[in-house]
């Protein structure tokens, strides 16, 4: 009987399999092209989930109002994996059996991270609008050296330490600056991984980093390491850390009496929120994924266009979303033209090829590739004067 | 130079560290409770300066509210939480301490979300810096010193000189004895919760207007550290908790102008540690020996 139960159940299990591939290339529809979108929109980070889903949608929807791709409608296929690993690597097997050529996603790294796993065994073209660890386009050595680049894998948000090589150079070019102190949390990647570039980048152009102090993660007292590093009086002071600590270092900086020019990365964004006189970082450079206040006419159009839709301001991830799509879309139009079945080998690896020679202008800057399949672009700089955040231009 | 810079960072860090310290001496000198909510009536403090000032209350009759606000915090909870368990083993008191300070955080979580907020510093004392020929000095810090030096000079002089004093500090010594001899043990240990968290109260303004920021969690590692300078003082000794907080501030300070700025916070807990194998009264501490 048990013998019986288990050659049923294989039986069966055959059955569903072979369906499931002939569910496959029958649900393939040649007037229209599938476009995966893969992207948290409930749970604890659907904000930024929502954010790129929306700049995503009204991409395409812009695009299909023009006609669409080689005279074909983009059709979206959205899964919400709220942003759970597991759900994520369910997804990606949803989206591949209702016939995507590509997939946007995933929206954080952890689940970006199971889903590109997931997808080396077909080596479906992917892009990410947000994930930012350097390991989701490629495999590293433990060593910090690169094992292998995933080919399939694409992101249009710059990496982590980007920021920091970003801001070194930024501060030699920009604030002919000869001397620049450090001050990072040693219990964050992100801080870490910023210094790291910063002092590569610095070392690269000249710049002498003359103190380099640090502090434990939820530390709240810095005075005694600003006050070493008032002493060395740098030109500019790197503090690449999120808005909670730059309000504690604005203002002990200001009581050690350091006069350094202060620089940092995103994670700035919105220290407006816990400063309350922004005259303490007067004078401060930080950059960030774009700015609602670029004159660019992309940008504006984008700004315009989502407020309008959305009524909200569009983020960072909303723009990086709408570029994201934008690559991807363009990506897919050099693969159309290059008459492979939509779906096959050919036609995956000419997404490919035409994504990895990306050369546009998108919302967050110009994007190319680099060899890690991470864009090189231009990041906003944001400054502050008068007691106020202002952009300051792209850089 | 540099050396004068990073005194006045020790003096100013280990002068609220010392105000907070004296709060847990004084509690645990009465009815030996190590008093773990005192860093979060800290937290609630900064909450109330930054909610008052936020409705467009005076900054002066903030601090007032703020401090007040404290006193209350404390004595409801001495009421509630540790009053019906005078008589219980210590360890239940300990434990219950220890879950108010939860219920504390996670309270003001749910009302106020777990988002850092900013503190109206500048509104309470402005950024103002004095220069004093190289040397930079903060008003904030003149303040902070100047004040808690004259809180704990205030403090010595209610223990010392006024009737209420003699009576803490003979409930302190024998609380039995105390409550035959007419003393209201209960109104002692209230008052005694009172003072120590009008001093957390002085100390949460002093604090924020050096560390601008609101946040549930921010006074248990203030607290931590607190607690750790009146066990180097001894626990329990006035004096003691003035000294220790002062060394615990120095000390601090003195890692990270060393360079070491990743390990103070390792360098505190170790002194805690040393102290409790080395000298467990700590450095002012009476010996007790335990009663069998």
């Amino acid at each position: 009987m048990k013998r019986f139960v288990s050659k049923a159940v294989a039986v069966v299990l055959a059955v569903v399999f072979v369906m499931s591939f002939a569910a496959c290339s029958g649900k393939k529809d040649s007037a229209t092209i599938k476009v995966g979108v893969l992207a948290p929109l409930t749970g604890g980070v659907a904000e930024y989930g929502n954010a790129v889903n929306n700049g995503v949608v009204m991409y395409f929807e812009e695009l299909n109002a023009k006609g669409g791709i080689n005279g074909k409608q983009v059709e979206l296929v959205t899964y919400d994996e709220e942003g759970d690993s597991v759900k994520a690597v369910t997804g990606y097997n949803y989206l591949m059996d209702q016939g995507v050529v590509a997939i946007v996603g995933d929206v954080t790294t952890t689940p970006t991270l199971a889903v590109v796993a997931e997808s080396q065994a077909d080596g479906t073209p992917m892009i990410t609008a947000s994930a930012t660890a350097e390991t989701v386009t490629c495999q590293m050595n433990s060593d910090g050296s690169v094992a292998q680049v995933y080919k399939n894998m694409f992101r249009s948000c710059f990496i982590d330490p980007f920021q920091g090589s970003k801001m070194a150079a930024f501060a030699v070019e920009n604030l002919n600056a000869k001397t620049a102190a450090v001050i990072y949390n040693t219990g964050s990647d992100y801080s870490v991984g910023l210094t790291k570039a910063f002092k590569e980048t610095a070392a690269e152009k000249g710049m002498e980093i003359v103190a380099e102090e640090s502090y434990a993660d939820g530390a709240v007292d810095f005075q005694s390491q600003l006050t070493n590093i008032a002493a060395k009086a740098p030109d500019v002071l790197f503090v690449p850390d999120y808005y909670g600590v730059i309000a504690l270092v604005a203002q002990q900086a200001q009581n050690a009496g350091v006069k350094a020019a202060m620089l940092g990365g995103d994670g700035w964004e919105n220290v407006v929120t816990t400063l309350t006189d922004l005259t303490l970082v007067e004078g401060a450079y930080f950059c960030s994924g774009y700015s609602v206040e670029d004159t660019r006419p992309e940008v504006q159009a984008f700004v315009k266009n989502y407020t309008a839709k959305f009524n909200a301001n569009p983020s960072m991830f909303a723009a990086q979303g709408y570029d994201a799509a934008m690559i991807l879309a363009a990506a897919i139009e050099k693969a159309e033209a290059s008459g492979a079945k939509a779906g096959s080998n050919d036609y995956r690896q000419a997404i490919i090829d035409a994504m990895k020679a990306t050369d546009m202008d998108c919302v967050t800057g110009h994007v190319t590739f680099n060899e890690y399949n991470n864009p090189e672009k231009t990041a906003a700089i944001i400054t502050f004067q008068n007691g106020a955040a202002k952009f300051w231009g792209n850089y | 130079m540099l050396f004068l810079s990073q005194c006045i960072n020790g003096l100013q860090l280990g002068s609220i560290y010392a105000l907070v310290a004296l709060g847990y001496s004084m509690v645990y000198g009465i009815i030996r409770l190590l008093n773990f909510a005192h860093g979060d009536v800290i937290m609630i403090g900064a909450y109330i300066a930054v909610l008052t000032i936020g409705a467009g209350v005076h900054p002066a009759l903030a601090v007032v509210i703020t401090i007040l606000g404290c006193v209350m915090v404390s004595v409801l909870v001495e009421k509630v939480a540790y009053r019906p368990l005078r008589s219980a083993p210590r360890i239940s008191l300990l434990i219950t301490a220890i879950g108010v300070s939860l219920l504390l955080q996670n309270l003001v979580q749910l009302f106020f979300s777990a988002d850092t907020r900013a503190y109206p510093s500048t509104a309470i004392i402005p950024a103002k810096a004095f220069d004093l020929g190289g040397l930079s000095l903060s008003l904030s810090t003149l303040v902070t010193i100047v004040v808690s030096v004259g809180s704990m000079v205030g403090l010595h002089l209610l223990i010392q000189k006024t009737r209420m004093g003699k009576a803490m500090r003979a409930v302190s010594e024998d609380t039995g004895a105390a409550q035959l001899m007419g003393i209201d043990i209960n109104r002692v240990i209230s008052i005694t919760f009172a003072i120590g968290s009008a001093l957390a109260g002085v100390g949460s303004v002093l604090y924020c207007c050096r560390y601008s920021i609101a946040n549930p969690t921010m006074g248990s590692l203030l607290g931590l550290k607190a607690f750790v300078a009146a066990v180097l003082g001894g626990i329990g000794s006035i004096p003691g908790a003035v000294v220790g907080g002062f060394a615990i501030g120095f000390a601090e300070v003195l890692v990270t102008a060393l360079g070491f700025s990743a390990w103070t916070d390792a360098v505190v807990f170790a002194i805690l540690i040393l102290v409790l194998l080395i000298k467990p009264s700590g450095l002012l501490g009476k010996g007790v020996s335990e009663k069998v």
